[in-house]
């Protein structure tokens, strides 16, 4: 249902994953995840090294983080994020590359995991993995199962629906033995038998390779799925892979699934396997005037510079520099902010790309409403929200909505639907937990 | 025969008529709502804006809850003003509560000059947005972002956009105090302070709580927390917090110390004299002739 064409621009995909050089100083958020920041164990001028927590979950939403730079701590400090606000970071003057022994760092692919399902939760806790399709939720907690409620399969989206960015695919074509592995892990977490693998039509070299691998292990299913905006959103990979519709304001294990994104899988490998928190992640630096696309392997605190430098520096004429991808993507402040674990990637857009259309009235034509993939009248919502009909905008199921931007894209008349949308759900979200406080 | 149907008809629609009447005074007197006439009465005295300045939803209900109240000193129209409230009590027997006259303030000076733009912002041409999307064009979290919602609140003609500061400016002359552009801003920028003798003020004209380098850095003119001004204070209005500093219009006694020893002119004085210039003596040279 609904869902938009916007041009694919896949102009990294051909760019193998590439060892991004280490920062000098690396700034890491306490909060890199929905849900409460975590609170510093470390103190200021202590050494650290790679691998080492530095920040612990306290709260039952909440993620470890873990330094993915080796150094003295120079300072826990307001560090910019990239809506220009400042939150509490602790940034490290790097020294060396030294890890934590426990991490094992040998490229041999390790097959076998003799974990019990509790087991794998709590590493994947320990190791602070969150989801990496971009809603960083923390991982452990999707994997445990209310009472009441049973998960009947997996699924893993390898969809990449946005535009421009390619770091699921280079993951899924380099990594793959490792991928398909994370999923079995995943699979004995959540006491499935079955896994689904969601890939869109234009990554076939993807789609092959791991068809083949998937082949040597039981119950993975890869399936190839038709390109369109927002295949990769969770509700809409689901209805595509099993038919079936999650209902409004409930989650996937509603309908007995599970999905975690292709990154995420690797994540896990790689702390269930090879004992390595999430220190780094691959991120697509992309935009049709860099001079270097590529996709880099980047330790988690690097300032965004440093991939903008490596590729050739700023274009002349950058209009906007964004953080993901152009459809749900945010524009950044400044390029000292750092990448986070959820930047998936970072989109140079030209001056000409960049500007907005200039926003008119609406014309009521419903397009919006049309490409809506949940169902929702995003034109009614907007209005509600531009309107501060907070409880009017509930009672629409406002909170329904994915923030995919396909009906800020599809406008005629140029209206930001989508920062109305932000807007009213944040407003909304608040309204709700003071009723829940109330009570 | 005809003249039979028309008289028929004129008897019975009449006495229709007359039941329906009937039953319909009864059924008014037993469900009448017996209201205090007086309500009315004070209704009419209140100036009828329906600007909710007196914290309640409109003039009407203002009206019911000072008919109903026993003591009216928290109760306070901004519009009507000390002298409305004294007409009112009088009529009612009751003794009015004076409020001291209060004009909204402005207090951020990032203008454009001294909070150069370092982003630009293209999203809905609303303050409340730009503030839940971005920190601002200046990089400033805490200041004024230019984008209206205040002006746009206002029902008395009050405020207006300067074009070359990009601020807010308060027209205090039609300014009735009733708080809209309070609530309007998303960053309570706009607070109502007392008018003060002569309409004399002092207050703090930032609202940054970064820590002063950072502060310095998006706006020359922020204030950094740097205590000079609570030091300099001999009334304890002035305290700091969170790098900010803010003068206690109840203590403030307008003798204008604070205001040249804060090194950054965040410290705003309306409506006084120039400062006299301090004149340096001088030594005459005298030629040798």
């Amino acid at each position: 249902m609904g869902g938009v064409h916007p041009p694919e621009n896949k102009i990294s995909e051909k760019a193998a994953i590439e060892v991004l050089s280490l920062p000098q100083k690396a700034f890491i958020p306490l909060g890199q995840n929905l849900g409460a920041p975590a609170k510093a164990v470390v103190d200021k001028g202590a050494s650290v090294k790679v691998g080492q927590l530095i920040a612990s979950g306290e709260a039952f939403i909440s993620a470890n983080v873990h330094s993915s730079v080796s150094g003295k701590v120079a300072r826990i400090d307001d560090v910019l994020d990239h809506s220009g606000y400042r939150n509490k970071a602790i940034v490290i003057d790097v020294e060396g590359d030294e890890w934590e022994e426990s991490i094992d760092r040998s490229p041999a692919v390790i097959r076998e995991c003799n974990l019990s399902s509790e087991e794998i939760i709590q590493k994947i806790k320990e190791m602070g993995i969150v989801g990496l399709g971009g809603a960083t939720f923390p991982t452990h907690i999707k994997l445990m199962v209310p009472t009441g409620k049973k998960a009947k399969c997996l699924i893993i989206n390898g969809v990449e629906c946005e535009p421009y960015l390619t770091s699921d695919h280079r993951l899924m074509l380099e990594k793959g033995e490792e991928l398909i592995i994370g999923v079995t892990i995943l699979m004995k977490a959540l006491k499935v038998e079955k896994a689904f693998i969601g890939i869109e039509n234009n990554k076939s070299d993807a789609i092959e390779n791991l068809k083949r691998i998937a082949a040597d292990y039981k119950g993975i299913e890869v399936q190839a799925l038709k390109i369109k905006y927002p295949q990769g959103g969770e509700k809409q990979l689901i209805k595509a892979l099993i038919g079936r519709e999650v209902p409004s304001g409930k989650l996937p294990l509603e309908v007995g699934c599970v999905v975690q994104n292709v990154g995420t899988a690797f994540a896990v490998y790689e702390a269930v396997q090879k004992n390595k928190p999430l220190i780094e992640r691959v991120v697509t630096l992309t935009g049709k005037s860099v001079k270097k696309p590529a996709n880099y392997l980047v330790r988690i605190g690097t300032p965004v510079n440093n991939l903008i430098e490596t590729s050739g520096g700023l274009p002349e004429k950058t209009g906007k520099i964004i953080s993901g991808g152009p459809m749900m993507g945010k524009a950044v402040v400044s390029t000292e902010v750092p990448v986070v674990k959820g930047t998936s990637g970072i989109l140079i857009m030209n001056e000409k790309e960049s500007h907005r259309p200039l926003m008119s009235n609406c014309i009521r034509c419903a397009r919006c409403i049309g490409v809506c993939p949940m169902g929702l009248e995003p034109v009614l919502l907007a209005q509600l929200s531009a309107n501060e009909r907070w409880e009017d905008a509930e009672r629409e199921r406002i909170l329904d909505c994915i923030e995919c931007g396909s009906c800020h894209f599809t406008c005629p008349s140029g209206r930001p639907l989508l920062d109305y949308l932000r807007v009213g759900k944040n407003k909304v979200g608040q309204l709700i937990r003071t009723r829940a406080k109330k009570i | 025969m005809v003249a039979n149907v028309m008289l028929v008809s004129i008897i019975s629609l009449s006495s229709i008529g007359a039941a329906s009447a009937i039953i319909l005074y009864f059924i008014a007197q037993k469900f009448k709502v017996i209201e205090d006439p007086r309500i009315d009465v004070v209704n009419e005295m209140l100036p009828g804006a329906n600007c909710g300045g007196c914290g309640f939803a409109g003039c009407r209900n203002f009206a019911e809850a000072i008919v109903k109240a026993t003591d009216l000193s928290d109760l306070n129209c901004p519009v009507g003003g000390n002298a409305v409230m004294t007409d009112i009590a009088n009529m009612l027997g009751k003794a009015a509560g004076t409020k001291e006259p209060q004009v909204a303030v402005v207090r951020c000076n990032g203008t454009c000059e001294n909070a150069p733009k370092k982003v630009q912002y293209e999203g809905a041409a609303s303050c409340a947005f730009a503030h839940a999307l971005s920190s601002g064009d200046s990089g400033c979290p805490d200041g004024c972002l230019g984008l209206g919602d205040c002006v746009a609140s206002c029902k008395f003609d009050a405020m207006y956009m300067d074009p070359v500061t990009c601020l807010p400016v308060i027209i205090e002359e039609n300014c009735v105090a009733c708080g809209a552009c309070v609530k309007a801003c998303p960053r309570n920028i706009i607070e109502l302070r007392n008018v003060g003798k002569k309409s004399r003020r002092i207050y703090v004209s930032c609202m940054n709580t970064e820590k002063g380098g950072v502060a310095r850095k998006n706006c020359s003119v922020a204030c950094i927390g740097c205590f000079k001004c609570e030091k300099e204070c001999a009334f304890d209005a002035i305290t700091i917090k969170n790098n900010l500093a803010y003068i206690d219009y109840e203590k403030c006694k307008l003798c204008r110390k604070c205001a040249p020893v804060c090194p950054t002119n965040a410290i705003h004085e309306i409506n006084f004299p120039p400062r006299k210039e301090k004149t340096e003596k001088t030594t005459e040279i005298t030629e040798a002739v």
